[in-house]
């Protein structure tokens, strides 16, 4: 009995140094019914190809070991045998048809999305997911959090590298959730591999996936569709909460509940930010530089040469040195068929004019002698708030 | 070494299919080497050498120039050495045509890689094209890969037009098609296969070009059409195509285990059964790579049924062909090194093909790198690994000389570690959760990424071995000479003509009378 004890204790050492050492190779189990369904199929037919795989290359390495003609190995007369054949016609088959069966079930149980509790609407954009709650009226957009230092190699990498956004979707544990997934420019696709959703959205359509997630925590996933430049850099972060941290949540608009990307959870509230003062100039420059550097630079570049024709540059550009107004109406309205995106109610208006008149004065545009009258001006928010009553667009966030 | 002119203008099939298979090993080349700057990019977390851009051109071009590039055209030289061999006929049906299809290639390709030094860069949404990313979104190098996807498919078409006249029209006597050998079966099929899709890429790509610039939205959900649509008319093309590329490498498979097991190949009408009735069922599973896109639930269980029953076919492929080796007296060149390395991976790649088939796991799966390590399984250590095995088969028939079968052993014994260490932990990867297609990953997946980062370079390293090999034989007719029978127990009719192949061969024709894959023992 001592010494059973004692290889316990070994393996339970070897097991826990195992998990350290050893990276994930399987299928994550889930915490929703569903993703337990998966894991189950996916490991049965695992199994299945175990057992076909061993049998199979178990008969090749026979006669790759036996039947050499090194052995002195006479070859054998046949060219065919009618019945093994056919036994190896309707083996498989009947294997197959056995598999499609339990998949079909779990698959038929997977599209009933009726009688849902909350209904969040998933939207994809170049590079980001707005999640939309139909029924509370809250919305908003999910960015990468990870620090671009980060991906370049200037900082250490965090524990959640590229798995991290700046405002996770909040969902309520043992509810049934309805997701809506639609998209506002190419195809992407929402993934979480703990909630076993997998789901393409699509522009001009709307498909959807249910969830009942059994236990609280924080789940992480990825866009797994091509979707340009930045698709690598896309993550979802999915907080499950409890029915009353959900209710408190809602409850405050989702705003206040300050939420950490790096996982701990710290019930605070976000500093409330200090007003711009638009008379200063570099006060101006300095939170234009950081909206551009969390909204622009991924595309248009630090330096504001883009990556034309594609990403347009805005050094010395009619859009940058000409009309402030042309400016702001691009900011507000996007680009139509284009990556350049409405930032209407991603950004406020004090964000906007802020970010306008960093381009408008960063990289040399400020050269009136050069550019013109335009060139180097400062746009307030109050201009901002104007041009949107003008294209009759509603007010910021 | 002939001049220029010689090349451009030559109507010999034993030329032609020359042409074609160097053309492929560079292509081959340089596609691998678009993997490699991939690889290193991934082999660590975080920007290493490739901006993200420049990272999906290259992921894009990797693909398309091994599918189009290097692959296809390996086949299409072999179709030309070996079909008039094999047959007993003197050369392609259609010579000047056969000329035409070749040197459209590196017109082709000329323009393919020129979209990388355009503005705004190469192709940049993946070998799929899917719109609204090809469209609205693409380049504008898109409109000049169009052209050249039309360009290959021109040559394409025009190829298996020949292919298929060759075959049915310039058996020597007495070849029926009970006596043909299976790799002339297996292209006959392949040709009506690459005849009915050619064309349907070419409408794709069309379509795709008139969205781009004559406002015709057929994909295009805000002008009335259907970016979902763009999927099905691509993957009614993109899956037969994987048979495309895959029954070629079953011929040769095929042609080289019963030589050197000694023993014929094992129901050998089952075998040209079962490539029928995969290449029918090609048509009808395309389905399956779009099982996350929200098509409706019956739909996506027809498509199961159909995809599991692709497995059957196949699998009986893989049992013949163990059963051929049973009971044989087999040795071990690198023809056969090779062909039973295929054996054993394209099987993993199979499995792995099955479980991916299984709708709800599938969603699991679906464009992880768990997708990435089951399609290199059939295509590297599958289909590349058939050509190989073919090359080491007939290249003693073609140059006339023997080869170091030391070499032809390091050369696989190398590639198949490194391909496993390269695709095996793409399965884990994938499984683990990372998405492919993306120029950086978290901090969990470093490991794997840096093992499939050495076992890339380790089997790029390999293949220079090949390299070295066939430039050496081709070129510096190193090596013994070759015997008209060169291996022991070949048959057929291109063992019963002399080592290198004359310029012109069966001047004569021969009379067949029975079928290579039936022995008479006495």
């Amino acid at each position: 009995m001592r010494r059973l004890e004692n290889i316990e204790k070994i393996l339970l050492f070897f097991s826990t140094a195992f998990l350290h050492a050893v990276p994930v190779i399987n299928m994550s189990e889930g915490v929703t019914p569903i993703s337990h369904e998966i894991y189950n199929l996916h490991m049965m037919i695992f199994y299945i190809c175990l057992i076909v795989g061993v049998l199979t290359f178990g008969v090749m390495t026979y006669t790759l070991m036996k039947h050499r003609k090194s052995r002195g190995v006479v070859a054998a007369r046949f060219h065919g045998n009618v019945l093994l054949e056919i036994v190896w016609t309707i083996v498989p088959l009947i294997i197959l048809m056995g598999m499609v069966y339990p998949a079909a079930k779990v698959l038929l149980d997977m599209e009933d999305t009726s009688k849902a509790d909350v209904s969040v609407l998933v939207t994809g954009i170049q590079w980001k997911w707005k999640y939309d709650y139909l029924d509370e009226g809250i919305k908003f957009y999910s960015n990468l959090a990870t620090p671009d230092a980060q991906i370049t190699g200037d900082e250490p990498k965090g524990e959640h590298y590229l798995l991290e956004v700046d405002k996770p979707i909040v969902v309520p544990i043992h509810k049934k959730i309805r997701f809506l997934f639609t998209s506002q420019d190419v195809i992407h696709s929402w993934w979480v591999p703990e909630l076993g959703i997998k789901v393409d959205a699509m522009p001009g359509y709307i498909s959807e996936a249910w969830a009942y997630i059994e236990k609280p925590g924080i789940y992480r996933g990825q866009c797994t569709e091509l979707c340009g430049m930045r698709h690598g850099y896309m993550p979802i972060v999915l907080e499950a909460k409890t029915q009353e941290e959900y209710q408190m949540w809602l409850d405050n608009k989702g705003k206040d509940l300050a939420f950490s990307p790096t996982g701990t959870q710290v019930m605070m509230n976000m500093p409330a930010q200090k007003a711009v003062d638009f008379t200063n100039k570099k006060e101006i420059m300095d939170k234009g530089v950081s909206v551009y550097k969390a909204n622009c630079a991924a595309c248009h570049k630090d330096n504001g040469q883009g990556a034309p024709p594609i990403f347009p540059s805005f050094v010395g550009t009619a859009i940058a040195t000409g009309p402030p107004e042309e400016h702001i109406k691009i900011l507000l309205l996007g680009v139509k068929g284009k990556a350049m995106q409405s930032y209407a109610d991603q950004l406020t208006d004090e964000e906007i004019a802020a970010v306008i008149t960093y381009e408008r004065n960063a990289w040399g545009n400020d050269n009136a002698s050069k550019y013109g009258k335009y060139a180097g001006s400062i746009v307030t928010p109050e201009m901002v708030a104007e041009m949107r009553v003008k294209l009759g667009l509603k007010g910021g966030q | 070494m002939k001049r220029i002119g010689y090349w451009l203008s030559t109507t010999n099939h034993k030329d032609i299919g020359s042409l074609y298979l160097w053309f492929a090993l560079l292509m081959f080349l340089v596609a691998g080497g678009m993997a490699l700057l991939i690889r290193i990019e991934l082999s660590q977390p975080g920007r290493i050498l490739l901006e993200p851009n420049f990272y999906n051109q290259m992921v894009t071009m990797h693909g398309l120039i091994m599918i189009f590039g290097a692959i296809m055209p390996a086949l299409a030289g072999f179709a030309n050495w070996q079909i008039p061999l094999m047959i007993g006929a003197s050369d392609m049906a259609f010579p000047r045509l056969n000329n035409w299809s070749f040197w459209l290639l590196p017109v082709g390709f000329l323009l393919m890689c020129s979209t990388l030094f355009m503005e705004g860069g190469g192709p940049n949404f993946g070998w799929t094209m899917y719109a609204p990313l090809s469209t609205t979104y693409g380049p504008p190098s898109t409109d000049f890969m169009i052209l050249a996807i039309h360009v290959l498919g021109i040559s394409s078409i025009l190829a298996s037009l020949n292919v298929i006249v060759t075959i049915m029209n310039m058996r020597a006597p007495g070849m029926t098609y009970h006596r043909m050998p299976i790799f002339i079966w297996s292209w006959l099929i392949t040709a009506f296969l690459l005849l009915a899709i050619m064309p349907i890429l070419a409408g794709t790509v069309t379509m795709l070009l008139t969205d781009r610039h004559f406002g015709t939205s057929f994909f295009s959900a805000a002008g009335g059409g259907d970016p979902l649509m763009f999927q099905h008319l691509f993957w009614f093309f993109g899956h037969p195509e994987v048979y495309v590329l895959v029954m070629p490498a079953f011929g040769i498979i095929s042609e080289v285990i019963p030589t050197f097991s000694r023993k014929p190949l094992f129901g050998a009408n089952l075998m040209v059964y079962a490539i029928g009735c995969i290449a029918f069922l090609s048509f009808i599973v395309w389905v399956h790579h779009m099982f996350v896109t929200g098509v409706s639930v019956y739909v996506k269980i027809f498509f199961m049924f159909t995809t599991l029953l692709v497995a059957v076919p196949t699998a009986i492929k893989i049992f013949n062909w163990t059963a051929t080796m049973y009971g044989g007296s087999l040795t071990f060149e690198p023809p056969m090194l090779f062909a039973v390395g295929f054996l054993f991976l394209f099987t993993l790649g199979g499995l792995g093909g099955l479980m991916l088939g299984i709708v709800p796991a599938d969603y699991q799966y679906q464009d992880t790198y768990f997708v990435v390590g089951h399609f290199h399984y059939a295509i590297v250590t599958g289909v590349y690994y058939a050509i190989i095995s073919g090359v080491y088969y007939w290249l003693p028939k073609w140059t006339g000389r023997m080869y170091s079968h030391k070499l032809g052993a390091w050369h696989f014994w190398l590639s198949t570690i490194a391909a496993n260490l390269t695709f095996l932990p793409m399965h884990f990867l994938g499984l683990a959760g990372m998405p492919r297609r993306i120029p950086d990953y978290a901090v969990q997946f470093a490991d794997f990424n840096f093992v499939v980062s050495i076992g890339g370079f380790l089997f790029g390293i390999a293949q220079l071995i090949f390299v070295y090999l066939v430039i050496e034989n081709a070129f510096f007719k190193k090596g013994e000479k070759a015997t008209s029978q060169v291996w022991e127990c070949a048959k057929g009719l291109e063992w019963t003509i002399d080592s290198p192949a004359p310029h012109h061969s069966f001047l004569v024709q021969p009379l067949v009378t029975k079928s290579p894959h039936h022995w008479d023992w006495d």
